[in-house]
């Protein structure tokens, strides 16, 4: 049995792409049953998240499978067939556990590292469990994925470190900081970046909200919002003084604090540390600012800069994570081959299980007159000739060699076993 | 007996400031347990050893160098822990028990002997005066280590690099608390160390202050850590400044308590 991909993902379908092959809600089910009775289909997951489609699937013949799963998906979303043909791709063998191995470890991501992927590879291979579609192959590939992405994440900094610009100002606000939820947030001007940073840093809390605004009803507006009070700006100097993190973003052309000022404000709230974020460009506070003792003053570059450092950091992660997979692809394949030797083994051990009762039975027929102590002589010697011969090939057949294969296809042609029918 | 519980001891210590090293630079979950459970067993070796040679001296074992900077590094560890309970600063043992392993090893070099007592030092304030001195000097060395912590976090924060220990260190706040904590803790102590020093001199030479250079310096430490609580409350000297005037305060504190037994021969030579 291999192992088949067939997907599309943010870097080869544009969201309306996306968006039409996706199995939301009923259809997730739908599919995955009607793709489990493809004729070539022995085993299926799907995947399916906002930036990605795939479908993993347990096949014995990948050409015949990949293409009976393309008319399917075309069929099953009403999808223009070359549409589709443009946007997905197709893995099979190595490159199909290397990709899944890279998907749940968050290295194919749209953000390297980020945690999602890993829970809806989780919950898609559960719902595929529930439903019965998954069996020997996929059980163990799925699981496998997981605790590869667990090995990922444990030996590897990869899910470390903000990449993203709110979430770097949340990780600088913790390290100024104790105790974010005891703190005074002012929020000067508005923005949508701003809003959005300022939500993150209070998402666990704050004591206090000061929303200063040139527009007092603007202020009001956003008061309202975030629960807090809204102050006239011309009173926002004032309201610095027990401010701990600042958020400004106001349209203002020119410096609206400047160096004097803040030292005045600093010392009436007797150094306690401030931490400014100054999103609005152009600069609304003198960078000066910076140099005070127990002043932090963050414009919008220097938190992209931090940003633009974690993600190289990140990729230098994905390197080492790179090669954590390429370390578990081959134990992999292992089992998947030793899977194939087991049917050899017990079909063996069938036939000639078979000859020797049949013999056994004829050799009673002929002489009815044995007693029980010589027919159990009998067939203890028939038992003990047919393991000692089966033993060689077993052994030679549960041996991890490179030529397995080769000893597995010989055996079955000396003895003529054919365990296909079998499955 | 006691030799071996030190040697020990010394060696817990050796591995503790190692992984302590690693735990800085490739910090785990692991590494920070094996650094604590390293701390804990060498203070429990460390605790043994000193219970050891209180027995067998009969007086408390803080009468010889060998002996003092021993109980100093015992002193550290002690409040270390004591620290723990309510603030969860495991990462600053990185930075202190190198100062503890010089400590010890400066310690190992000196005479172990047990000799009787000087008739000028068989008073109890052999054992109020030392035990306070050396639990307000292990203050200060934390407080150093707090101090140096927070430099460096200060410079990832407003260097704007977030690199190196940023990720591991505590916030400035919690540093700049913990040093104000640590230094209130130990200013008292230091002071009450001076007034039962002088106490204790009145009773062995007859004069409470003889200018003796460990009592300098031990004015200079106070007059520093007096200057830290006093700009903090009045004008709000924290932060970057409270740290490096603690970091200049336990530099005297080790002047006091080294470089005089180096160079001179004061009223504590015995120390």
């Amino acid at each position: 049995m291999k192992v088949l991909v067939a997907g599309l993902n943010h870097n080869t379908a544009d969201i309306e792409v996306r968006e039409k092959v996706a199995f939301n809600g009923s259809k997730l089910q739908e599919g995955l049953v009607e793709l489990k009775n493809l004729p070539h289909v022995d085993e299926v997951v799907i995947l399916s998240t906002c930036n990605r489609m795939e479908l993993y699937a347990g096949v014995k013949d990948t050409e015949k499978a990949s293409e009976s799963i393309k008319t399917f998906i075309s069929g099953f979303h009403n999808i223009d067939r070359s549409l589709l043909d443009k946007a997905i791709y197709v893995y099979d063998d190595v490159d199909a556990v290397r990709h899944i191995f890279r998907v749940a470890s968050s290295l194919d991501s749209m953000v390297i590292g980020e945690p999602q992927i890993l829970g809806q590879l989780k919950e898609a291979f559960e719902f595929a469990l529930e439903k019965k579609t998954t069996g020997i192959l996929l059980n163990k590939l799925m699981k496998k994925a997981i605790s590869v992405a667990k090995r990922v994440r444990s030996e590897t900094r990869i899910a470390e470190n903000a990449v993203s610009i709110s979430f770097a100002a949340v990780e600088l606000a913790r390290k100024i900081f104790t105790d974010l939820s005891a703190k005074v947030f002012m929020l000067l001007g508005a923005g949508e970046m701003a809003e959005l940073a300022a939500k993150h840093l209070m998402s666990n809390g704050v004591k206090e909200v000061i929303v200063a605004n040139r527009r007092y009803e603007r202020a009001c507006e956003l008061a309202k919002e975030f629960s807090g009070r809204p102050v006239a700006l011309d009173n926002f100097l004032r309201e610095m003084v027990h401010s701990d993190i600042v958020i400004c973003s106001t349209g203002a052309p020119n410096y609206i604090v400047v160096k004097e000022q803040m030292q005045k404000v600093m010392k009436e709230r007797k150094q306690r540390q401030v931490f400014i974020i100054d999103i609005s460009v152009p600069r609304n506070i003198d960078p000066k600012i910076n140099d005070l003792d127990n002043v932090y003053l963050y414009n919008i570059d220097d938190l992209q800069g931090i940003v633009d450092e974690n993600m190289f950091e990140r990729k230098k992660e994905a390197e080492k994570a790179e090669r954590i997979i390429e370390e578990e692809i081959e134990p992999f394949f292992q089992w998947l081959s030793s899977l194939d030797s087991v049917p050899t083994i017990v079909a063996l051990r069938e036939k000639m299980e078979k000859i020797k009762n049949d013999e056994i039975e004829k050799l009673l027929n002929r002489f009815p007159d044995l007693d029980e102590k010589q027919r159990k002589a009998i067939e203890y010697m028939a038992s003990s000739i047919v393991n000692k011969l089966i033993h060689p090939p077993t052994i030679a057949l549960k041996k991890d060699s490179e030529d397995r294969d080769l000893i597995v296809a010989i055996i079955k042609k000396l003895y003529d076993i054919d365990d296909e029918e079998k499955e | 007996m006691e030799t071996f519980l030190f040697e020990l001891t010394l060696i817990f210590y050796l591995a503790a400031t190692i992984v302590g090293i690693v735990e800085l630079f490739k910090g785990r979950k692991i590494t920070s347990h094996i650094m604590l459970f390293l701390v804990g067993a060498g203070f429990a070796l460390h605790t043994a050893n000193i219970i050891y040679r209180y027995v067998a001296a009969g007086h408390i074992p803080i009468t010889n160098f060998h002996e003092s900077t021993s109980f100093f590094s015992w002193s550290i560890i002690l409040i270390f822990f004591l620290l723990q309970f309510r603030y969860k600063v495991k990462i600053l043992s990185s930075f202190v028990m190198p100062v503890v392993l010089l400590l010890m090893l400066s310690s190992s070099m000196l005479s172990r002997e047990i000799r009787p007592l000087s008739p000028v030092l068989q008073s109890y304030w052999l054992t109020i005066h030392t035990v306070i001195a050396f639990l307000g000097n292990a203050a200060f060395a934390l407080a150093f280590g707090v101090g140096t912590m927070y430099l460096i976090q200060e410079h990832h924060v407003k260097s704007k690099h977030l690199g190196g220990l940023f990720a591991r260190l505590p916030s400035l706040q919690t540093l700049d608390e913990l040093n104000y904590r640590l230094i209130t803790m130990g200013f008292p102590l230091l002071t009450l160390a001076i007034i039962t020093g002088s106490l204790w001199a009145e009773s062995a030479w007859g004069s409470f202050w003889r200018w003796d250079p460990r009592e300098v310096w031990s004015l200079v430490s106070w007059f520093i850590y007096a200057i830290i609580l006093h700009a903090r409350l009045v004008a709000g000297w924290r932060g970057k400044r409270a740290a490096i005037l603690s970091i200049a305060g336990f530099l005297t504190i080790l002047i006091a308590f080294f470089g005089i037994k180096l160079l001179h021969k004061g009223l504590h030579v015995f120390l």
